[in-house]
């Protein structure tokens, strides 16, 4: 169902809530959406004059000419599709969705899922574990300047993934979740809920992938990071939509005492693509990195805000943004470091890298600091650079061609963050793509 | 044809003051020519102007490698055509391993459509790092990032050992080096000396040459070849100093 006004029109939304209503989901989660719908509704679009936007392209910035993704079936094959989501093969389990529909759902392994642990499809999720989503589904503030395009997401969403570890539980293969779209003009609702308890060790990987390069999609992602006391978390998600797509991931990431969180975001689809992370630090002695990888070529523009808060001190956020920009591309960094009162002894750090490959690319930073404890130790830093001439004279006095050399300085800008991760089949996954932009 | 680097006549220019003038040079394959002379007298500039770095320009003269005109080629076809630079400060090159560093530099020497044998590489690596005495975890280390001054320039030596070169230029490898490590370093050099290969050694100091002796001697000064000789020639140069270098050939004083 294609509609006049898009996705902002009421006929979308009932005939959700009645496919959702049909799929089972219990009363409390369709006032959840009903009230989210409402909220949406009321808020206004972004507006030029708006702080959270600036630089921004807002005239890119549209619901109109979209439908629901899961409206009607996919048209690639399951097999196909879950052929193309084999790349993790080291796994603790799996979803795969194409269109927000559910084509796959490898449980949990035994050996975990007997320790408690809970791996589902977000629907079922809902069905079976009202107590753990009700207390975290989108529980956390937005205020990065998405909040509409927020509730949206909580007023359709219903693909995605639960994961729960229990209170010290270690998983040491990695869950991972595929969202694919084949379908031009489909609207996306990826969710991904992960909460781990204390103690818990867990690492999440979602794949975002259009199968039609060119396709034209809007997507609008949640994810959200629970990290209990003591719980070490790592969250990596790798977009790649088609290059005609309006996408946001909005993120949001919560770390208790003595928690260690890393997520990493690469990005390298979409037409305008935006992430919003905010990191709270909750608890005394946690540490959060905050990292992203993003290839822009073409006319893309990656627009990426930040927040770090600091609630409770000695504690640590790190925050490394990495854009090499190709062609016309253009990025906006936009950070904000708060420490508040309570929180000495803080770390915190936030560093924006834009290595411009040609003279028309434009990388734009606004970091910013807002520091009300008087014992913290904070830096923050933006530099947008071209190659080095001197290391591209290295290599090629080895024989290198200069193309060849100038694409492995650009995959070496990268190395600092992908040859750190533990999980090598992901690392070389994540290299893959990255690779594959040139 | 010839199998020598033939240097003929080389004036070069750096932000617009001449720097070497007029140098003449021949490196036939198979031999160990030692450059020296004191600090700021061109020795790098020659160095880096036959590697073909782009600050510096070549105003007049010919450089001959095996009859083929190199000045007309860029870097990375230099490279290919056998030229090799050891340099005196190698750049540090965050996040591209040594071997990767490597395999494209091996890659690139392939035909089209060839692909580098990846096991055969990795032996020849491993065989050549335990001859430098470097551990193999170097190999997916970043190239010289963090790496100490001995380590940077049996770095150099590697990569000189696994390119192959028909004519190898190094810039004061001794340099920075205790003496383990030089040992070490003229060691992987001397295993490299053979008939395929011509060396040019610039040093400052003559200390090198007691372990990679060579067969010619060069004196340069003010950005010319002032004296050759035989390997004597080094051991004079380090009793005498250089100042009676430049009292001997310094260019008489300027007229007001
Ligand atoms: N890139 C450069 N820019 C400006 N001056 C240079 C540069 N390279 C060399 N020079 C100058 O050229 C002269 C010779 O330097 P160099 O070749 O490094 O000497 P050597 O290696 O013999 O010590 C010096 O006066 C030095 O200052
Ligand atoms: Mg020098």
């Amino acid at each position: 169902m294609k509609t006049a006004n898009g996705l902002a029109d009421q006929e979308i939304f009932d005939a959700h809530l009645a496919s959702q209503s049909a799929s089972g989901a219990p009363e409390w989660w369709l006032d959840l959406k009903r009230e989210s719908w409402r909220r949406f509704r009321k808020l206004p679009m972004p507006m030029r004059k708006d702080e959270n936007w600036r630089f921004a392209s807002l005239g890119g910035v549209k619901l109109d000419g979209y439908e629901l993704g899961d409206s009607s079936p996919p048209e690639i094959a399951d097999k196909e599709v879950l052929k193309r989501s084999e790349n993790v093969r080291q796994r603790a389990g799996r979803l795969v969705f194409s269109n927000d529909r559910l084509m796959d759902s490898e449980a949990i392994s035994e050996e975990w899922a007997k320790k408690g642990v809970i791996w589902l499809p977000l629907e079922q999720a809902v069905r079976e574990h009202e107590d753990l989503l009700r207390k975290h589904f989108m529980a956390q503030p937005i205020k990065l300047g998405s909040e509409k395009f927020s509730e949206l997401h909580g007023a359709l969403c219903s693909a995605g993934s639960f994961l729960y570890v229990p209170k010290g539980v270690e998983v040491d293969l990695p869950l991972v979740a595929f969202h694919w779209t084949d379908r031009n003009n489909a609207a996306l609702f990826p969710h991904t809920l992960l909460i781990a308890d204390d103690m818990a060790k867990v690492t999440l990987v979602d794949f975002f992938s259009a199968h039609d390069r060119s396709s034209r999609n809007f997507i609008c992602g949640v994810n959200d990071l629970y990290a209990g006391p003591g719980a070490r978390v790592t969250y990596i998600s790798a977009q790649d939509w088609g290059r005609d797509s309006l996408a946001f991931h909005l993120n949001s990431t919560q770390a208790f005492k003595d928690a260690f969180i890393t997520s990493l975001n690469v990005n390298v689809g979409g037409r305008q693509a935006r992430n919003e992370s905010h990191s709270q630090v909750l608890g005394e002695g946690a540490h959060t990195q905050m990292q992203s990888l993003t290839v822009a070529t073409g006319k893309q523009e990656f627009d990426q805000r930040t927040l770090q808060t600091h609630f409770k001190g000695r504690s640590v956020s790190d925050l490394l943004y990495k854009n090499a920009l190709l062609d016309d591309a253009r990025t906006i960094f936009s950070g904000l470091i708060k420490v508040e009162e309570d929180a000495q002894q803080t770390d915190a750090y936030q560093t924006n890298r834009n290595l411009l490959l040609s003279p028309t690319a434009e990388s734009n930073s606004l970091p910013g600091l807002e520091i009300l404890a008087n014992d913290v130790k904070c830096s923050h830093g933006a530099t947008s650079g071209q190659i080095d001439d001197e290391q591209l004279h290295y290599m090629r006095a080895r024989g290198i061609p200069e193309p060849v050399a100038k694409q492995l300085l650009v995959f070496g800008f990268f190395e600092d963050i992908l040859g750190k991760l533990e999980n090598e089949e992901i690392a070389e996954n994540l290299r893959t793509l990255i690779r594959s932009q040139f | 044809m010839s199998k020598q680097l033939e240097i003929k006549n080389l004036s070069v220019t750096v932000e617009t003051t001449e720097i070497l003038k007029d140098l003449s040079l021949t490196l036939p394959r198979g031999e160990v020519h030692a450059i020296m002379g004191p600090n700021g007298t061109g020795k790098s500039t020659l160095a880096k102007a036959l590697a073909g770095h782009p600050d510096y320009e070549i105003t007049s003269g010919e450089v001959l490698l095996d009859g083929e005109n190199i000045l007309e080629m860029e870097v990375d076809e230099r490279a290919r055509a056998g030229l090799f630079m050891a340099f005196q400060y190698p750049s540090e090159i965050p996040g591209v391993s040594i071997a990767n560093f490597l395999r494209a530099a091996k890659q690139a020497r392939l035909a089209e459509g060839e692909d580098l044998d990846a096991t055969g590489f990795y032996k020849t690596l491993y065989e050549k790092m335990d001859m430098l005495h470097i551990d193999r975890k170097f190999t997916s280390r970043a190239i010289n990032e963090g790496f100490s001054g001995g380590e940077k320039k049996r770095n150099e030596i590697l990569q000189m050992a696994m390119l192959e070169p028909k004519y190898a230029i190094m810039d004061e490898t001794d340099s920075g080096l205790d003496i383990d490590a030089l040992r070490i370093v003229s060691e992987g050099v001397n295993k490299l000396r053979g008939p395929e290969c011509g060396i040019l050694l610039i040093t400052h100091y003559q200390r090198i040459l007691e372990y990679i002796v060579p067969d010619h001697v060069h004196v340069m000064w003010n950005g010319r070849i002032v004296k050759s000789g035989g390997k004597d020639l080094a051991i004079e140069l380090e009793n005498k100093g250089y100042d009676w270098i430049k009292e001997e050939f310094a260019e008489p004083a300027a007229k007001a």
